[in-house]
């Protein structure tokens, strides 16, 4: 009886058991189902989704393929006939830029204030950036705000005064001149960049480290820099960017020695008419320094561009 | 976060105020002289309050500049933003598309931006660009040097070429940094495409938005360089924006005076306009 009774139970359980993972496959299998078949739908739509990205890549590099193709051509070749590729390439264009020192320094003129620029904004940024993201002082939103007015001051308001400004200090031709000129946009950038980095890093870590006995600088050296690096490389690459593609005060503040390629550029233009070759070969240069520096930051593009506030 | 209260903070910000102030605050308080005093001369100048202002906005020339201004903002506002954010919403998430698009993307915004006019003046000639020789050869007369409304179409191609991708980057910044969790529930809710957008990323994406919009505009409001490659202002005077202007009075007529009151009116009307969206931005900040 006992034996029976307890296999009698056992059984009914086990049929139970059978029953409900049974059922449950059953059950989840149709939603499952149903799961996929949505999952497909979307998968469809998400088939040709890269169709756009694709379609907007492919329009942002044919104006700049049309400026390739145009370097690598004779001027006989782009003003007779309107061909897909070269059909004699020739490298005749960049042997001009490089022989020719009034050229190629037009590059080195350009690094040279870019890169002082771009010292210059992220040092003098560094300390301003942090007493924003940890302090409250007197009329800190006030000069927040002051800052960022500079960044939005058209360049062209300031062309005239800064030519005399720097006449009267006998700055004129020089690169520090144009370094300078352009920390008026990029150091309100680089503080406001590397303050949206700074005010990821909690608070606590100052604090443990000043308890710990650091002393400030050699804290800001030693812990906090590491910390914000990746949000000082992407303020130095927007200091880069915003010194590298303007031209007007460049081109206000200089007349030989500091002339940067940008300016060096209208050189092309002479009475025999625009020598397209070599002003397209010009062109190409300057996209290779950017496209080298967009490489290296390319794993922070993302957030960068969004300046630390994601 | 909660910040303390420290005075001593402001000596941190010296090597800024002295920077800023020496590339700002004097070349602006130069403009200001200028803009109040009349000279024949020599170096002798001579007071005359507002006499530069009144003959700005007076003038047809000035408004009319600021009407051109304003329109190409809007338009590429218009543009840029939806389109930027469509390529962003359909960009890969993960895979070796993403380092792709993200370079490829980014170009065009290190193009110096003399480049940008040069490449799009080549680009769109009818007889030794691309896109000026198909469209001609769709049959569509096309020629941005004679026909105002082309050179605008020209003009407006190329900043959306130039600066649509910050929009999309902006926006992929965010979109990425949804957790999927979000996305999931969604799912179970049977949400559709429109309104996992409208509940979920554009919540999410409306802060750097606000960034784009004001950086697009403050930027597209300051356009110089390319106008000035592309047009030079023309044809007759149909893309002459404000800045064009300003260095035209300025640079090339060296009417300082009058120059510098156009520059001091221009400025205030950035600032104002981006102080609006600057005040929206921190307001939307502090909610959150």
């Amino acid at each position: 009886m006992v034996n029976s009774e307890e296999r009698l139970a056992r059984n009914r359980s086990e049929s139970v058991m059978r029953d409900a993972p049974a059922g449950g496959h059953a059950a989840s299998g149709a939603s499952s189902d149903a799961m996929a078949r949505r999952m497909r739908k979307r998968g469809e739509s998400a088939r040709w989704s890269w169709l756009v990205p694709t379609i907007y890549i492919v329009f942002l590099m044919l104006p700049i393929y049309w400026l390739v193709n145009m370097s690598f051509k004779t001027n006989h070749e782009i003003v007779t006939s309107l061909t897909l590729f070269p059909r004699q390439p020739t490298l005749q264009n960049y042997v001009t830029i490089f022989t020719d020192r009034s050229w190629y320094s037009g590059y080195v003129n350009s690094i040279i204030y870019v890169v002082e620029n771009m010292v210059i904004s992220v040092a003098c940024a560094l300390p301003a950036a942090y007493a924003f993201s940890r302090y409250r002082f007197l009329g800190d939103k006030h000069v927040f705000f002051w800052l960022l007015t500079n960044r939005m001051a058209p360049p062209a308001v300031f062309a005239l005064p800064f030519f005399q400004l720097y006449s009267a200090f006998g700055m004129i031709d020089t690169h520090i001149a144009v370094a300078l000129a352009h920390c008026l946009f990029n150091v309100p950038l680089a503080v406001w960049i590397l303050e949206g980095f700074m005010s990821g890093i909690p608070k606590e870590i100052d604090e443990t480290a000043y308890i710990d006995g650091y002393s400030f600088p050699r804290f800001f050296i030693r812990i906090f820099i590491p910390l914000i690096a990746s949000g000082i490389g992407v303020a130095a690459f927007f200091c880069f960017m915003f010194s590298w593609v303007e031209l007007l005060l460049a081109r206000t503040l200089t007349t030989v020695n500091a002339k940067p390629i940008a300016a060096v550029m209208t050189r092309t233009v002479s009475a025999a008419g625009i020598d397209w070759g070599l002003l397209a070969a010009a062109g190409v240069l300057t996209l290779i320094p950017g496209a080298i520096v967009i490489y290296f930051v390319r794993n922070y593009i993302a957030r960068g561009f969004a300046l630390g506030r994601v | 976060m909660d910040k303390t209260v420290n005075q001593k903070a402001w000596f941190m910000l010296i090597p800024v105020l002295v920077l800023v102030g020496f590339s700002a605050v004097i070349p602006l308080m130069t403009v200001v002289n200028y803009s109040v005093q009349d000279t024949f001369g020599q170096n002798v100048f001579f007071w005359a309050g507002t006499a530069w202002f009144e003959q700005i906005l007076h003038s047809p020339r000035f408004w009319s500049a600021l009407g051109r201004n304003l329109i190409f903002s809007g338009l590429i506002l218009a543009i840029e933003v939806p389109l930027g954010i469509f390529v962003a919403l359909n960009m890969p998430k993960r895979g070796i598309g993403v380092p792709f698009c993200l370079v490829f993307m980014a170009l065009p915004l290190l193009v110096p931006w003399n480049v940008v006019g040069t490449i799009w003046q080549i680009f769109g000639r009818s007889d030794i660009g691309l896109l000026g020789w198909a469209v001609d050869a769709i049959g569509i007369d096309y020629n941005y040097v004679s026909d105002p409304v082309d050179a605008w179409i020209t003009l407006i191609v190329m900043d959306v070429w130039h600066w649509t991708s910050l929009v999309v980057l902006l926006c992929y910044a965010a979109l990425v940094s949804i957790p999927d969790a979000f996305y999931q529930a969604a799912r179970i809710d049977g949400a559709s495409r429109w309104s996992v957008f409208r509940y979920i990323q554009l919540p999410k994406i409306q802060h750097v938005l606000l960034i784009a919009v004001l950086l697009r505009f403050m930027d597209s409001f300051m356009i110089y360089t390319e106008p000035f490659v592309v047009t030079g202002g023309g044809p007759g005077n149909s893309t002459t924006v404000l800045s064009i202007d300003l260095v035209k009075m300025a640079l090339g007529q060296f009417d300082l005076g009058p120059a510098a009151a156009m520059s001091l009116i221009y400025f205030l009307i950035i600032l104002a306009l981006s102080w609006v969206f600057y005040t929206v931005m921190t307001n939307h900040e502090a909610r959150q």
